[in-house]
């Protein structure tokens, strides 16, 4: 009866991982119309450097998700410490106020952006990208940063207090580094969120602003090229190591145990 | 827990970052935390909240209001399923690829879960869990791209069958609803693997072992213990599932190509190429008032599972 669990979940890996290895063996097959049998090649990443579309895309890309990360922590983690921490009318509301971004789907609030923007005058481009996607991830950071605020009792910063620490110094001091792995998890999660977001950047990119997945989905829409698996491959890359360092510094569990 | 400890301590209501006591400078407490929150719910009021008011007010115009058009109130976008009998057809696509979609993520995560709770623990559970998690955090159009690796005409999937039986006949299903169906399972099956392992792990082995001792099959055991204990797991990980697929349009757009004309298409289409605003704008309120009935009549699983 184990065995035969254990090979169910075998199957199911081998099902989630199997496209995703032979898109990037395709990557590193010489055939530009993916003919077997297989001769390794680095050709397409070669090409890749040439490609001036991809590698703007590239760079708007992470430069959206590195401002994203730090304007959505900085705004989440305020909004987080305020509702786990004070007291004030209305906070269930505002807490439902952040389900939108999550619920609704992108399709959904990708239009209404566009819309919005468009009528307003706000117009599209990377500034346009930048305030989506922190709309976006400002939902995810407080949740991180709020699980992390569960982990860490409200009493330390009182007791700091208590014995003649100015409010903000006992913020700064006490509560602010235990936090300081939620806060760079959450960052991290918000990179992601934004790296990988590609329906609200699809409907607000323009020409010189689109971000790396518009330009690998019309890329996809002209014809399957191996330099579309090149460049897959690295992005796939980039998400999974966000990924591993985010489990290193946001563990839930783990924090849960330290308190 | 942070009401009694305010309780405790109330002469200093000032006691909060923001309040600058080396000046002398107190700020109200409800200063203070108006200042923390304001930055995030203004944002969100300007990129959700007043967008989707804005699409609202569009869905019962006549025409998108740029340029000179004469532009007028309306209800006829929401008519658009009696005037445009194809959106039905197109509707009853989407339906269906939400439905099947949920329902083989809801089989095969069941087990899947059942299996990471019942038969692995420790290390060997928790690598599982993050192998089973990993994809998530990778591109979904990179995954939906992946498959047609695998699916098209002399893709992997073929090289696999020739490598067996030389002259077989291409299997390639690409273009077509099983494979926008398969690509979606594809990409929303961890949801269902999480919310059902996080029902699954609560069930204490004692109910299991009692069950078994007073005579029950495994089967039995199966359909009146673990499913119904794991019921609040399947829910919320059914609505976590349907409500994103039922608005996709770049699964079908990459995996079912001319085959794949969903409402997620159709809505991306008044947007991007037929510039009908207002029709685009009522059909994702329709899927909206759809979505919205869906989370008000699951709110109480949901809410319950996502508090563990």
């Amino acid at each position: 009866m184990k065995l035969a669990a254990r090979t169910y979940i075998l199957a199911v890996l081998v099902f989630l991982y199997l496209p995703i290895g032979v898109l990037i063996a395709m990557g590193f097959n010489e055939s530009p119309l993916y003919q077997l049998p297989f001769q390794f090649s680095s050709h397409w990443y070669v090409e890749l450097m040439s490609n001036r579309k991809l590698i703007s895309a590239s760079w708007n890309s992470v430069l959206i998700a590195a401002i994203t990360a730090v304007i959505a922590t900085v705004l989440g983690t305020l909004a987080a410490v305020a509702l786990s921490r004070r007291q004030f009318f209305g906070k269930e509301a505002l807490r439902l106020l952040l389900l939108p971004p999550i619920a609704i789907p992108w399709l959904i609030t990708g239009t209404a952006m566009l819309v919005f923007f468009y009528w307003t005058g706000i117009g599209r481009g990377f500034h346009a990208i930048l305030i989506g996607h922190v709309a976006l991830a400002i939902p995810y950071v407080v949740l991180v940063v709020g699980t992390g605020l569960t982990t860490i009792r409200a009493d330390l910063e009182e007791a700091a207090m208590s014995l003649g620490a100015p409010p903000v110094k006992a913020f700064f001091q006490v509560t602010l580094p235990l936090l300081a792995p939620s806060i760079f998890g959450a960052a991290l999660f918000a990179f992601a969120v934004s790296l990988d977001q590609f329906v609200v950047s699809y409907f607000l990119a323009t020409p010189g602003s689109s971000t790396l997945p518009v330009e690998i989905y019309s890329a996809i829409r002209k014809g399957f090229t191996p330099e579309i698996n090149a460049v897959c491959t690295i992005l796939l890359a980039g998400s999974v190591s966000i990924f591993l360092l985010f489990t290193l510094f946001a563990k839930p569990g783990a924090s849960r145990d330290r308190s | 827990m942070p009401a009694d400890a305010a309780s405790r301590t109330p002469p200093t209501p000032d006691r909060a970052l923001g309040a600058v006591p080396s000046a002398g400078l107190r700020l109200p407490s409800w200063l203070v935390t108006l200042t923390m929150l304001l930055p995030t719910y203004a944002w969100l009021t300007l990129a959700i909240l007043l967008p989707l008011g804005a699409m609202l007010s569009f869905s019962f115009m006549t025409a998108t209001p740029l340029g000179k058009k004469e532009v007028a109130f309306t209800f006829k976008h929401y008519r658009a399923f009696i005037d445009q009998p194809y959106l039905i057809g197109v509707a009853w696509t989407s339906l269906l690829i939400g439905l099947w979609t949920t329902f083989l993520c809801a089989v095969v995560g069941f087990f899947t879960a059942l299996a990471l709770a019942r038969a692995t623990a420790g290390r060997l559970r928790e690598t599982l869990l993050i192998l089973v998690i990993l994809p998530f955090w990778t591109n979904g159009l990179v995954r939906v791209f992946s498959w047609t690796m695998v699916i098209r005409e002399g893709g992997f999937l073929d090289l696999l069958a020739r490598s067996v039986w030389p002259d077989a006949p291409s299997l390639g299903f690409l273009y077509s609803l099983p494979a926008i169906i398969l690509g979606l399972v594809h990409g929303y099956l961890p949801y269902m693997v999480l919310t059902c392992y996080i029902a699954l792990v609560t069930i204490d082995d004692s109910i299991l072992e009692a069950a078994e001792s007073l005579g029950a099959r495994k089967w039995t055991v199966l359909w009146r213990i673990i499913v119904p204990m794991a019921a609040p797991g399947l829910i919320s990980g059914s609505v976590l599932i349907f409500v994103p697929v039922i608005g996709a349009f770049m699964e079908p757009r990459i995996l079912g190509g001319p085959r794949g004309v969903t409402l997620g298409t159709v809505i991306e289409e008044q947007f991007t190429q037929a510039f009908n605003w207002p029709l685009g704008a009522a059909l994702s309120f329709t899927i909206l008032a759809l979505v919205l009935g869906i989370f008000a009549t699951f709110s109480g699983v949901l809410r319950r599972s996502s508090s563990l």
